[in-house]
């Protein structure tokens, strides 16, 4: 299911492109044409299916958050779409077992992957163990301390981590270098990257392989309540889990889509829908954080996975056509709904999740209310946080 | 004929091979930028590529990219940097190639770019971010002002691309002699007799080799088949290892002096 299928090859709308170095460009050119002949390869679904299925755990559940809902709901029901329950822990498998079989089926080898949260490194790993393949995960050393049990976890998928020590060592830099480490080794390596960001084709792949989460949704949403919600949150990094879930419902007109983007705090913020400029990042035009001189500005954010500059150029489009609303929430709010959801309903959410539940409490908190049901996607769980949030659990987030 | 193309199509005519050095704008310093320049000019070179620094700059190796952070925190901009590149030229009658990453340029707006860069006796520009397929509306403006957007093919550009990249290509070609960024150990002249070969196929523009390209040896043997040769990460370790500015300038001078001779006879042995 398609959201906004581009006009001209990678475009949605003026974002998009393709804004890599020449060596990369066949590449490009070849990968696109693996995945369009893929995604119409029935062998391939229903490989791709059966690894979602019996090693995924898919489909994930939706869930009724009843005490959050009375809590922070303001009169309206919440809903969940447990993407925390996927292998691995967040949305983040949907791709990387996509990509890591278009990798075998193009006949790479080897595969690379930035990181930010670790949770794509750690699916990506997976996915490599899994298939059989080398696999690189490019991690900015300030991710790497405060997601440690994620690096753990990569090392003992047999994921080799290269540490990023330069710039802000965080996902901006660590997706330049997996870029660089790609255009050194395209001949042989296969890069999985692990958002809705990037080069064509990469926002369009990424989207297709988390729509899965969308189309799940909508029909368990329909099959429990006999109708739509009225609001559909996400979190946005990159915005692969916004897109998955938005996917399932940009055709029903009356359903609003927000986008939930990192506010931060004082040290600064990754709300590039909502307080950036349009500009080239990492092989796409796309909204970032930039200053006047065109140079890219660091972002901040509690949540490592939400702790990047750019993002999506398919959200760029939606803002502009008003399908989709971006708001943001600051590091404290977020750390707000991540504590009421672990205490009113057992569910440990991730830091990055916890943003699209903090929109939730504080849009309820204000009136008029919304009245009708909303679906909060729950991209990942927070276990990989716990060594960060509280130090007396020792790292042993595992 | 844009100005860039009279000067590399008279050096190959002239049976010169080109030698362009590759500087980061207001690196080490500025003024050490200038007399960087300046030894430049004094060893023959007719164009110079001047860098403007970028926080991200994908397609350059550590070297490179600590040079031009190294400038920006100096406080380098694309504004400063052109206004220093038009004293540098001015003053040593080189041609400048500006090599930018897209997100300045378009920040600054591609049309407000070019005049600025033609006022700063700039000649041609090189955006290593922006393939063939996204260059149209950035090759537009820049044609306009008079300056050529350098192509770029590498050695995964099959054929039928070079073939479409050198139609639209101006003042020379650009052949990116490894599969990798800037500053990787190679030998450049692996790949260089092949690329030279599958661009002379489709065009007569002169055909310059960079990436790589790090010691007298690798150029003698580029210019074998090559009409040019461009040295960036070889410069930057120099200027990074030496103990002050000035020495760092007196290194690159003498290295810059010696590629001259090197290019000046040509390796004689043939080899495939
Ligand atoms: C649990 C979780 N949610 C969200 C994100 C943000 O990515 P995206 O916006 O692509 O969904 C991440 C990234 O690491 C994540 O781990």
């Amino acid at each position: 299911m398609s959201t906004s299928e581009p006009a001209i090859a990678g475009r949605f709308g003026p974002y998009g492109g393709r804004y890599v170095p020449e060596t990369l460009m066949p590449g490009l050119i070849e990968l696109e044409a693996a995945f369009a002949a893929a995604w119409v390869d029935p062998a391939f679904r229903s490989e791709l299916d059966a690894l979602r299925r019996d090693y995924g755990g898919r489909p994930t559940p939706l869930f009724r958050a009843r005490r959050f809902g009375a809590a922070h709901g303001g009169g309206a029901e919440v809903w969940l779409k447990r993407e925390d329950l996927n292998h691995t822990g967040a949305h983040k498998i949907n791709n990387s077992l996509g990509q890591a079989l278009l990798a075998r089926r193009m006949g790479k080898r080897r595969v690379v992957a930035e990181t930010g949260a670790g949770q794509h490194g750690v699916a990506t790993a997976a996915a490599c163990a899994l298939l059989g393949l080398e696999c690189v995960v490019h991690m900015g050393e300030v991710d790497m301390a405060r997601q440690a049990p994620n690096v753990a976890r990569m090392r003992l998928l047999g994921a080799r981590i290269a540490p990023v020590g330069s710039g802000t060592r965080t996902l901006k830099d660590a997706t330049g270098e997996a870029i660089r480490d790609w255009v050194a080794n395209v001949a042989t390596t296969h890069y999985i990257l692990g958002s809705t960001v990037g080069p064509h084709p990469y926002p369009t792949i990424v989207r297709e392989l988390q729509a899965v989460i969308g189309v799940e949704a909508r029909a368990q949403f329909l099959a429990a309540t006999g109708r739509l919600p009225a609001t559909v949150v996400a979190c946005v990094g990159g915005g692969s889990n916004a897109l998955g879930i938005f996917s399932g419902f940009i055709a029903d007109a009356g359903v609003a889509l927000v986008g939930v983007e990192a506010g931060g705090s004082s040290a600064g913020h990754s709300a590039a829908l909502g307080r950036g400029t349009p500009g080239v990042l990492h092989g796409s035009y796309s909204y970032l954080l930039q200053d006047g001189d065109g140079q890219i500005v660091a972002a901040h954010s509690i949540a490592a996975g939400l702790d990047y500059p750019g993002v999506g150029p398919e959200h760029g489009h939606l803002k502009d056509t008003g399908r989709a609303v971006y708001e943001s929430v600051d590091d404290r709010e977020a750390l707000a709904a991540f504590h009421a959801l672990c205490r009113l309903e057992g569910i440990i959410p991730a830091l990055e999740s916890s943003h699209a539940l903090a929109w939730v409490a504080r849009r309820q908190s204000q009136s008029p209310a919304l009245d009708g049901p909303i679906l909060v996607n729950l991209s990942g769980r927070g276990d990989k946080d716990l060594a960060d949030l509280v130090p007396e659990s020792g790292g042993g987030g595992a | 004929m844009m100005q860039l193309e009279r000067t590399t199509r008279a050096e190959r005519d002239a049976g010169r091979k080109a030698l362009v050095p590759f500087f980061t704008a207001g690196y080490p310093g500025e003024g050490a930028f200038l007399d960087l320049v300046r030894a430049a000019a004094d060893a023959g070179c007719r164009t110079v590529e001047v860098g403007i620094p970028f926080s991200d700059p994908v397609a350059d190796g550590p070297l490179i990219q600590a040079s031009s952070l190294a400038a920006l925190r100096a406080g380098m901009t694309l504004r400063r940097a052109l206004a220093l590149t038009a004293r540098a030229t001015a003053a040593t009658g080189v041609g400048a190639v500006v090599m930018s990453y897209a997100n300045p340029v378009l920040r600054f707006g591609a049309t407000e770019f070019a005049a600025a860069a033609r006022d700063a006796g700039v000649v041609g520009v090189i955006l290593p971010d922006v393939p063939h397929e996204e260059a149209a509306p950035l090759r537009g403006p820049l044609a306009a002002a008079g300056l050529p957007l350098i192509e770029l093919i590498a050695p995964t550009t099959g054929a039928e691309r070079v073939a479409r990249i050198a139609a639209d290509a101006r003042g020379f070609l650009y052949l990116v002699a490894l599969t990798g960024v800037t500053g990787a150990v190679a030998d450049p002249a692996a790949h260089a007799a092949q690329l030279v070969g599958r661009a002379r196929a489709v065009t007569d523009l002169p055909c310059y080799v960079g990436f790589g390209v790090s010691d007298a040896e690798g150029a003698r043997r580029v210019v074998r088949d090559a009409d040019g040769v461009i040295v960036g990460s070889a410069l930057v370790r120099l200027l990074q290892s030496a103990p002050h500015q000035t020495a760092g300038v007196g290194d690159v001078a003498e290295f810059l002096q010696s590629l001259r001779k090197a290019l000046a006879s040509p390796a004689r042995e043939v080899r495939t």
